[in-house]
């Protein structure tokens, strides 16, 4: 019974009149029931920010809705997409009759392949062993175990966030019991990146503090800093003494090219940070459902190396004991074959590339459409969304006036346009903005 | 030791982590200690390394043929072979609670679809990461959304899986334990489990393993079960039953719920949160596919319990993996995959059934002394055997049979051919007090 804030005159005592729904149960109930129930009293909690966009899409009846949440991506018929390499590598799985206990830190194989993804086949760091992984839920376990160990094993330490970040950042290391402090990142009146602020902010944080950096495709502004300001931020966390932590989920996805897109982990790997990476297959591979990821984390040494992949072991037992097995062995299969992978790149490549257009053609669309504002962010931008800079009254009207879901930061799902789709869209949001952006 | 540095900004790196870590030779992770290893899955591993031809692997639970081998279910395959070549299957995301219908299907099994609870829609359903991902799920809920005030303790038995103290011990909650095995007589000590259950504060949780206790594999009796349930209501204490072997114990699925049946149709209407495992019942182990149910008193609290258990969820997986869901789902709702899961399950039930007549069979063979009925009055994967550390040491060392070193054996390890070497080593262990 959520209470609208359209009657300036009930505003203030809206704390009150919510409060409402728990005074009247607790008076309501009998006095004996209201003892013994333990459940009585939980309240509703609120919906997820994105999650939540995609229950209010599914509940809208209208057929020209358009699902521009959540970061999944879709072809240009508007429909999910199961990679060809994906399918392949089913077939091939398919009655392996293996359906065993992985072992708590997940399957080798998979982690082998995984780090070398990420770091490159021939990084020093792996060759030495000084790198502790595991397999993990998809980018959220991963980070969750990073969180958890962070808060053992580097207490009273805090972890840096990008603003803005996904917003599932703070809930994990809320959840986590590790504080949060923020470090500026966007800059709204260039749309681009705030170099000064990142680098002023880096040189404030406690010594040693973990600062989390999206290693590609900045979710949700789409901005990334060059390879030269990679370098720059690299020496300047070095001289702190912080550990980057990096936050992988779209390797390929945001140029094409999962080499091109590691490049700011291996800057800073070369510059001898030791580091973790969160990597998740969700995107890049398409298998959202089956939450496959994988934590690492660089070490000095051997035995270092073990003694934090036992720890993190040890953060998974009481949590999952052990990580599902199917999405890994698809993974697996994918990058231990050489045809598979090459033709997973295409595919990545492939998607990657119809982010791309559709980038453009949306911003020729609004600029065909009229609108005098700039939106040249909409193409500057890389990876899946386009933070496009409207409010959130804005994205509330396109809900309710056009039936177009998104997140209330403006945050466009690019993934959800398509040619059939992009000149609604682009109409729709010259309309909610009319000049006002 | 100092690694190799090849840049100016290597170097950099190096100081800052000296200067940072405060010790001269301060490598980032050196005050990270090397974590003990699982005491189960440490069996496997021991198993593993172990070259003798005569070894048995009798640790951890996860069922095995005759043959020794894992065995994928019949009623699996197909399920699985049928979403392969479904072409409206995909990969997207679940809802944060997972698949609704398994979510659905699940509750149905533990508490029968036809039951009030269901029926009035009070049940809080969330799909979890099998058994493990539904306690913690469940365990964290919990210290958060307990009445304030009220004290964060729960009560598991003395023994319990491992893992449970870890578990709930994560989520904040203070752990104490009510006897229950009975060393004497290898069997229940019921007096001193109510005794202990009685001394329990309001509010209390109270863990129960709904069949086949995990590690004793000593249930309680349909009568005992009553005592308990009236208990629990006098004390106002929450049950949290932990139910990963339904179908599994006896062979029945319904006979097998019967303690969460009794607990939740019981007036109030009771309270209770349920954990449920399709590991093993379902040979999905890998696949963690499990529910966390709570049975509330209403429909309204149970859609708000159910809001909060996603915030739970969100920051620690944000969603649950498809695919172990997706083949439970399918085997519980096709009718003749039901049908054949059923017939896989009762024969698994009844391999392990056979398995402890044999053993006790050759134990008496050997005239061991003491009263080793207990091997046949156990129920499920596990037998408690009494065995001390040092005789189960002996067991690995002598006899190079692997197990954990509480004395508990998996039966479902053992075949016909194994029982006679298992009983041989048991004499001879018991005769040596394990120092030979």
């Amino acid at each position: 019974m959520a209470l609208s804030t359209s009657a300036p005159a009930l505003a203030g005592l809206r704390p009150v009149l919510n409060a409402l729904p728990a005074l009247t149960r607790a008076l309501v109930q009998p006095a004996s029931a209201a003892a013994t129930t333990l459940f009585g009293n939980v309240e509703q909690a609120p919906k997820d920010p994105i999650l939540g966009i995609t229950e209010k899409f599914l509940a809208d009846t209208n057929p020209i809705k358009m699902n521009l949440g959540v970061g999944a991506y879709r072809d240009d018929n508007g429909q999910p997409v199961v990679l060809d390499a994906v399918r392949e590598a089913e077939r091939r799985v398919a009655g392996s009759h293996f359906m065993e206990y992985l072992p708590i830190g997940g399957l080798r194989d998979f982690i082998s392949e995984s780090v070398k993804l990420a770091y490159s086949d021939d990084a020093a760091v792996l060759r030495e062993g000084q790198v502790a992984a595991v397999q993990s839920l998809s980018g959220t376990g991963s980070c969750r175990l990073f969180a958890d160990f962070q808060k053992r094993f580097m207490p009273g330490t805090k972890v840096f966030i990008p603003e803005p970040t996904w917003s599932n950042h703070f809930n994990i290391w809320r959840d986590a019991g590790v504080e949060f402090a923020k470090y500026r990142y966007y800059k709204p009146d260039t749309r681009g990146l705030d170099m000064d602020g990142f680098l002023e902010d880096i040189k404030r944080a406690p010594a040693g503090s973990v600062f989390l950096l999206h290693a590609c495709a900045h979710n949700p502004t789409g901005v990334d800093p060059t390879p030269e300001q990679w370098r720059q931020l690299s020496r300047a966390m070095l001289e702190r003494g912080h550990f980057p932590l990096f936050d992988m989920a779209y390797q390929g996805f945001a140029s094409g090219d999962c080499d091109r897109d590691a490049a700011s982990i291996r800057i800073f790997l070369g510059d001898g940070h030791r580091l973790g990476v969160s990597q998740s297959y969700a995107k890049n591979m398409g298998l959202y459902g089956q939450r496959v990821g994988c934590l690492s984390v660089v070490c000095d040494n051997k035995r270092d190396a073990s003694a934090v992949e036992s720890q993190l072991k040890a953060i998974a037992r009481p949590m999952y004991s052990n990580p599902p097995l199917h999405g890994a062995l698809l993974v697996t299969k994918i990058l231990q074959d050489n045809d598979l992978k090459q033709l997973w790149f295409k595919e990545v490549k492939g998607m990657a590339d119809r982010i791309i257009s559709m980038r453009s053609l949306l911003r020729k669309r609004l600029e065909e459409a009229g609108s005098p504002l700039p939106w040249g962010h909409i193409t500057d931008q890389i990876g899946m969304f386009a933070y496009s800079g409207m409010s959130p009254e804005m994205v509330d009207a396109l809900a309710a006036q056009h039936h177009i879901y998104m997140t209330r930061n403006g945050r466009i799902s690019m993934a959800g346009v398509n040619t059939k789709n992009v000149g609604r869209l682009a109409e729709a949001m010259h309309a909610v903005t009319s000049g006002k952006l | 030791m100092l690694p190799e540095c090849d840049s100016p900004n290597a170097r950099l790196a190096v100081l800052a982590r000296q200067l940072c870590a405060g010790g001269t030779d301060g490598s980032t992770w050196e005050h990270v200690q090397q974590a003990p290893p699982d005491p189960i899955i440490g069996v496997n591993d021991s198993y593993r390394a172990d070259t003798d031809p005569r070894k048995l692997n009798l640790g951890v639970g996860a069922y095995r043929t005759e043959e020794g081998k894992p065995y994928v279910l019949r009623a699996v395959r197909e399920a699985e072979a049928a979403l392969a070549a479904d072409p409206a299957a995909n990969k997207e995301y679940l809802p944060i609670a997972g698949l609704p219908e398994f979510n659905r299907l699940s509750r149905e099994l533990a508490l029968g679809p036809g039951h009030a609870a269901i029926r009035d829609g009070r049940v809080a359903t969330v799909q979890a990461l099998s058994g493990t991902g539904a306690l913690r799920v469940g365990a964290e809920f919990l210290a958060q959304h307990l009445p304030p005030g009220q004290p964060r303790v729960v009560y598991v038995p003395n023994p319990t899986w491992g893992n449970h103290k870890t578990i709930f011990g994560k989520a904040g909650m203070q752990v104490r334990e009510y006897r229950y095995f009975d060393a004497k007589t290898r069997g229940l000590d019921f007096a001193g489990m109510c005794a202990d259950i009685g001394a329990a504060p309001p509010g209390a949780v109270l863990l129960l393993h709904a069949c086949a206790h995990n590690p004793t594999g000593v249930d309680p009796s349909p009568d005992q079960w009553r005592q308990l349930l009236a208990l629990t209501q006098e004390k106002r204490l929450l049950p949290f039953f932990d139910s990963a072997y339904q179908g599994f114990a006896s062979g029945d699925l319904d006979a097998d719920a019967a303690s969460v049946r009794l607990f939740a149709s019981a007036p109030g209407p009771q309270e209770m949160v349920l954990a449920q495992s399709f590991a093993k019942n379902m040979g999905l182990y890998g696949e963690r596919a499990g529910a966390l149910s709570v049975v509330c008193r209403s429909k309204d609290v149970a859609g708000r319990v159910e809001s909060q258990l996603k915030l739970v969820i969100r920051p620690m997986y944000s969603n649950p993996p498809m695919h172990g869901a997706a083949i439970a789902a399918r085997v519980m709702a096709d009718p003749r995959l039901n049908a054949l899961w059923k017939e896989e399950l009762a024969g698994m039930a009844n391999r392990i059934k056979a398995m402890r007549q044999a053993l006790y069979g050759q134990l008496v063979a050997r005239q061991l002394p003491g009263d080793w009925s207990f091997v046949l009055k156990q129920i499920g994967m596990f037998s408690y055997t009494g065995l001390s550390k040092a005789q189960c040491e002996a067991l690995t060392r002598k006899w190079h049979i692997h197990l954990t070193m509480d004395g508990r054996i998996s039966m479902a390890g053992l075949s016909a051919a194994s029982c006679p070497y298992l009983a041989e080593a048991i004499a001879d262990v018991v005769a040596t007090g394990g120092s030979a």
